[in-house]
């Protein structure tokens, strides 16, 4: 088990193509770290630089404050986790497991003695003499981690290892990684572009986009408090509604336009009034997350929106609702289960001001906690 | 129901024609190797060329009287042997190393080995011819060998089907610790044989017949392969046509033993690689 450490590690592919710009990231012994974000961020690639598959164009590479840029990748003691299981299609489960031990010409005692632990852990028995295709994708899945946890390896990386699993399978899968990893305790970066994953997986969660980290938190900060719009945007599903506005002076304190609304901002909300001075009356985006709107009376102060589409979820509907006043998309809005609404009826509906989100003109949150 | 068991019939028996036709010339070779000499030509321009009748094994006497026949098969099997067992492992290493290995110049000399496929051997034999001469390399097995491992076609083939494996395979084998010529050896072979055994097949038939090359290097029986000894029944008299087909029936009997061997392997590879035909 050991710290990994990304020092200023950037990654320029032959043909130009800047995959990693300046990656600043330290996963703590033991720690589960996920990192997530939409193809293409580089969050592949950052795995493949920490195995040595691929070699940074600039920056250090640390594990267990050890510089390992130079080392081959049988020489980091790192054991990875592909999207599709890697499994040698040729040998049986036992001589899956077992090759990397061959490889280290560990004695066969040795071997034995491993494989068996790992067969144990991951429920492999009756399997051991199967070949990969007569396996079933969640006991592929486990091979694929037994393969990796038998070398007893200093940091486990993980690459989208749920994604060729179907939804229920993968929610099983996902807490049997976390056990696993809990109970090994073994440093552990797992990347997705599953944002539910990385949000129920992670004890942190670093989210990347454009081969930059935006941001590194705990699963309910990044919810709570995004660094920025494509953070608000990107986690939670739906993901947090965005709208231009302004920031006027009132009796009160300070208020954000919204649809022909100025709606005050309490000082308990989320925004904080204090850095939101510096923006009166300049440009600034507001975000409301889909459950920070309510069904309300019409003798309060209302919005009124047209239902454009319905999700029922079962324990809560989602609706895609069209503000007349707001240009751009429609809102996302969370609503309990019942009673149901249908596509094209007019709702009033009221904002919960206290979860009113700022973001300055370039996206920054000015409420939030900087990357 | 019954117009689409018409069409079926129609397209069987249109099929069972041409299967037929290419099927002919063997069944001509074979029942014309059986019968006697005075028979072969006379009967050829009818059915009963298909015919052997009262068939005989005198023809296959005569080719034993008339040629050292093991020999010429023994030297045909040494040099096809070494050519395809030899070619496997050079051209498999060159195609992995084109489609895997990241090194400078990877793209050119891939265009220039792809470049030699349009080249025939006819064309390169003289040049090739005289450099042997020079070397002081003729009348042995090497110099019939060496110059036909490296195939650029084979090297294209095994490019192709090596391109398209999963790169995670190899990464797996890295990080588990596998070097390059292992992880070759040991993943990445046993998961290509239906491109082995294409590339087995495609080389054990191209080197079975090839016959101006030994004919250029290469004089008597010694080390002659099979595809010259044939020819001596067309040059030296008495012309014997039953001799010819029975000499033809046995040159022919290991390519298709070979091919029933592979078979299995060599219809995946050649789904495998996109080869046609």
């Amino acid at each position: 088990m050991a710290s990994v450490g990304f020092i200023d590690v950037s990654k320029r592919f032959a043909d130009g193509t800047e995959a990693l710009a300046g990656i600043e990231l330290r996963i703590e012994d033991g720690e589960l770290m996920v990192v997530v974000g939409p193809s293409g961020c580089g969050k592949s690639t950052a795995l493949r630089l920490l195995a040595g598959l691929e070699q940074p164009t600039a920056g250090e590479l640390r594990i267990d404050d050890e510089v390992v840029n130079d080392m081959a990748p049988q020489q980091r003691n790192v054991a990875m986790v592909f999207q599709n299981y890697a499994l040698y299609p040729h040998m049986n489960v036992r001589r899956n497991l077992e090759f990397p031990l061959r490889m280290q010409k560990l004695p066969a005692d040795e071997i034995a003695r491993r494989t068996a632990w790992a067969t144990q852990l991951l429920q492999l028995d009756g399997l051991m003499e199967r070949l990969p295709k007569q396996l079933s994708g969640g006991q592929r899945q486990r091979v694929a981690m037994g393969r990796a946890i038998v070398r007893e390896p200093r940091a486990f990386l993980m690459d989208e290892p749920l994604s060729n699993l179907d939804a229920k399978l993968r929610v099983q899968i996902r807490g049997e990684i976390a056990a696993l990893q809990r109970r090994l305790g073994i440093t552990t970066l797992y990347v997705t572009h599953d944002q539910v994953e990385a949000m129920t997986l992670g004890d942190r969660v670093a989210v990347m986009h454009a081969g930059r980290l935006q941001q590194v938190s705990a699963p309910q900060v990044l919810y709570e408090r995004p660094a920025n719009i494509f953070v608000a945007q990107f986690i939670g599903s739906p993901g947090m509604n965005i709208y231009a506005s302004r920031l006027q002076r009132t009796d009160n304190g300070l208020a954000c336009a919204f649809a022909d609304h100025w709606l005050d901002l309490p000082p308990d909300g989320h925004a904080n009034l204090v850095a939101a001075q510096a923006h009166i009356d300049r440009p600034v985006y507001i975000g409301l997350r889909p459950e920070a709107f309510a069904r309300t009376d019409v003798d309060v102060e209302t919005l009124t929106m047209t239902v454009k589409a319905v999700e029922a979820l079962g324990h809560e509907q989602l609706l895609y609702a069209d503000i007349p006043q707001v240009s751009g998309e429609n809102t996302a809005i969370r609503l309990p289960a019942l009673p149901m609404i249908a596509i094209g009826d007019r709702l009033p509906l009221a904002v919960d001001s206290r979860r009113i989100h700022l973001f300055d003109a370039e996206g920054r949150a000015i409420d939030g906690e900087q990357a | 129901m019954r117009r689409r068991l018409v069409a079926t019939m129609l397209s069987y028996a249109a099929l069972a024609l041409l299967a037929l036709l290419f099927v002919a010339p063997v069944l001509l070779m074979m029942a014309g190797s059986l019968k006697p000499e005075a028979r072969v030509l006379t009967e050829a321009g009818s059915l009963k060329a298909f015919l052997p009748g009262n068939w005989t094994l005198q023809n296959y006497r005569d080719v034993f009287a008339r040629v050292d026949f093991a020999r010429y098969l023994g030297n045909s099997l040494i040099i096809t042997g070494s050519v395809v067992v030899a070619g496997l492992v050079v051209n498999s290493l060159a195609g992995y190393a084109f489609a895997r290995l990241a090194w400078r110049g990877r793209r050119l000399l891939f265009t220039l080995t792809l470049a030699i496929l349009v080249l025939p051997l006819e064309a390169i034999a003289v040049p090739l011819f005289y450099q042997v001469t020079w070397m002081g390399w003729r009348d042995d097995y090497l110099v019939q060998i060496l110059p036909f491992i490296a195939n650029a076609f084979s090297v294209y083939l095994f490019y192709t089907f090596f391109v398209d494996l999963p790169p995670e395979l190899e990464e797996a084998a890295r990080l588990d610790g596998a070097g390059p010529l292992r992880t070759f050896a040991t993943i990445i072979v046993p998961n290509s044989k239906p491109v082995f055994a294409s590339v087995a097949i495609l080389s054990f038939l191209g080197q079975w017949g090839v016959f101006i090359w030994p004919l250029l290097v290469t004089s008597g029986e010694r080390v002659r392969p099979l595809s010259l000894a044939i020819a001596t029944f067309y040059t030296l008299p008495p012309l014997q046509w039953g001799d010819i087909f029975a000499f033809g029936v046995m040159m022919v009997s290991p390519i298709l033993v070979v091919f029933l061997f592979f078979q299995r392997w060599f219809v995946r590879g050649v789904v495998a690689t996109g080869l046609k035909g």
